[in-house]
């Protein structure tokens, strides 16, 4: 693997539509639960161990070959919210985009072609970086980044916080990044022989209820 | 692994002109400038001009809204099904230009449902003198500011200002009520400019968006020829 190739594919300018999305800190912010870096740091670790965990396995499991078809599935079952089903195939589909222009493969190629709305952002995520040489513990960690650097930054702007003080919190995240990357690599190489009933599931309800009530606000600053 | 670009894919991943069922797609017009302007009006007095003649269709970029895609829809410029709106978590800048896809996304998705398309006009969330769209993401643009803004702004520059395939300078019915020297704005711009096109524009004089309108049909018949 290319350390710098994973830079690209995980630097926050990735034209891949993630500056537009909160990852429902946008809702958490409204709800008064992120109110400080306390708030943030707190709202980051759940959201890791919860839909990181989950889109981390995704990724890797796409970035070992398996049927990213039967991920696709596998995704829909474990997002009960239907606002978070359309922003992951939304968030699939730009990702898609980024990853042909960037790494072109017929892998990628192929699901576009089946998906042309969009795959799930997670099975894509690891099938461009398969198609840039990657491997599976790289698109675990590019996807449990994700996972916290998006509403880090989303929350610098929704509550002016301080950008150093939103960077700490991410610092401070990392050990448990690479843990929770790890796992999600552990359940990965165990679909192969197990079936996608393997992967992990967890679920974050106040997410799913965030989520879906975001969507019904007609003035809001992140599409999620 | 390569990294040179694929053609053979079942859609488009950049601003081809060629979409993949072989027609070439519509020519797409950006308009940028600052909030309140007058971007928006100059997109539905545009749609109103053009409609009859042309098959065009509309994405707005709004900043944290949809009143910009409200207004068009109730302003009745086109059908509905011809205008999308896209969201760009507080920054409209990076939406035309650093990151292109969900603009993109929105361009094809319309020439899919309502097209063949000839034109596509995507309307900027309003900004700063900086913004300006990515070549990936639109053909040429069009950055339209104010008398009401201050008469300095032409003088300022800025990539807008500057390098915008049209500068509109819009409102000079309000110039004498806001002391602007049009003028002296003209003469400014064109400095800044060159050789590019520069308009004076008032929307509620009969004249209105005729001079633009103008220039699209020719950025249009050069499109269409190439």
């Amino acid at each position: 693997m290319s350390r710098a190739t994973l830079l690209v594919l995980a630097d926050g300018r990735f034209p891949a539509g993630g500056h537009a999305h909160s990852g429902g800190a946008e809702a958490a912010v409204a709800a008064g639960r992120i109110k400080d870096a306390a708030g943030l740091e707190a709202f980051c670790r759940g959201r890791l161990h919860t839909s990181g965990l989950v889109a981390a396995a995704l990724a890797a499991t796409a970035a070992l070959g398996v049927d990213p078809l039967l991920l696709d599935d596998a995704a829909d079952a474990r997002t009960p919210s239907a606002a978070l089903r359309t922003v992951a195939r939304k968030l699939g589909r730009q990702m898609m985009r980024a990853a042909r222009s960037t790494w072109p493969s017929p892998e990628l190629d192929a699901l576009a072609a089946v998906r042309p709305k969009g795959a799930h952002q997670p099975v894509v995520l690891g099938l461009a970086a398969r198609s840039a040489g990657l491997g599976p513990e790289d698109a675990a960690h590019v996807a449990v980044y994700e996972a916290v650097s998006g509403p880090a930054t989303a929350v610098v702007r929704l509550l002016s916080l301080d950008p150093f003080d939103a960077t700490r919190v991410l610092a401070r995240l990392a050990p448990e990044l690479d843990r929770v990357a790890a796992d999600a690599v552990a359940a990965a190489r165990r679909v192969p022989d197990h079936g996608v009933d393997a992967l992990p599931a967890a679920s974050a309800p106040l997410l799913d209820i965030g989520a879906e009530a975001h969507a019904g606000w007609a003035v809001r600053l992140f599409a999620s | 692994m390569h990294l040179d670009h694929s053609h053979d894919g079942p859609a488009a991943v950049s601003a081809d002109a060629v979409r993949p069922d072989g027609r070439r797609r519509a020519l797409r017009i950006g308009l940028g400038g600052p909030v309140g302007s007058g971007k928006t009006a100059t997109v539905a007095a545009l749609c109103r001009t053009l409609r009859d003649e042309l098959s065009l269709a509309v994405v707005t970029n709004d900043i944290y809204t949809r009143e910009d895609a409200a207004f068009l829809l109730r302003e009745a410029v086109l059908p509905p099904e011809r205008i999308t709106a896209v969201e760009t978590g507080a920054c409209p800048h990076t939406a035309i230009r650093d990151d292109i896809s969900a603009n993109l996304e929105a361009v094809e998705d319309l020439e899919d449902e309502v097209g063949p398309l000839d034109l596509v006009l995507v309307e900027s969330g309003g900004d700063n003198l900086t913004a300006t769209f990515s070549r990936g993401l639109v053909d040429a643009q069009v950055f339209v500011i104010d008398v009401a803004g201050g008469d300095d702004i032409p003088r300022k520059g800025g990539p807008g200002v500057t390098t915008a395939d049209l500068l509109v300078i819009n409102k000079t019915d309000l110039a004498p009520y806001v002391g602007s020297d049009l003028q002296r704005m003209e003469r400014d711009a064109k400095e800044q400019r060159a050789e590019l096109p520069v308009v004076l524009q008032s929307l509620r004089s009969e004249h209105g968006v005729t001079d633009v309108a103008t220039w699209v049909r020719e950025r249009l018949a050069a499109w269409t020829a190439a």
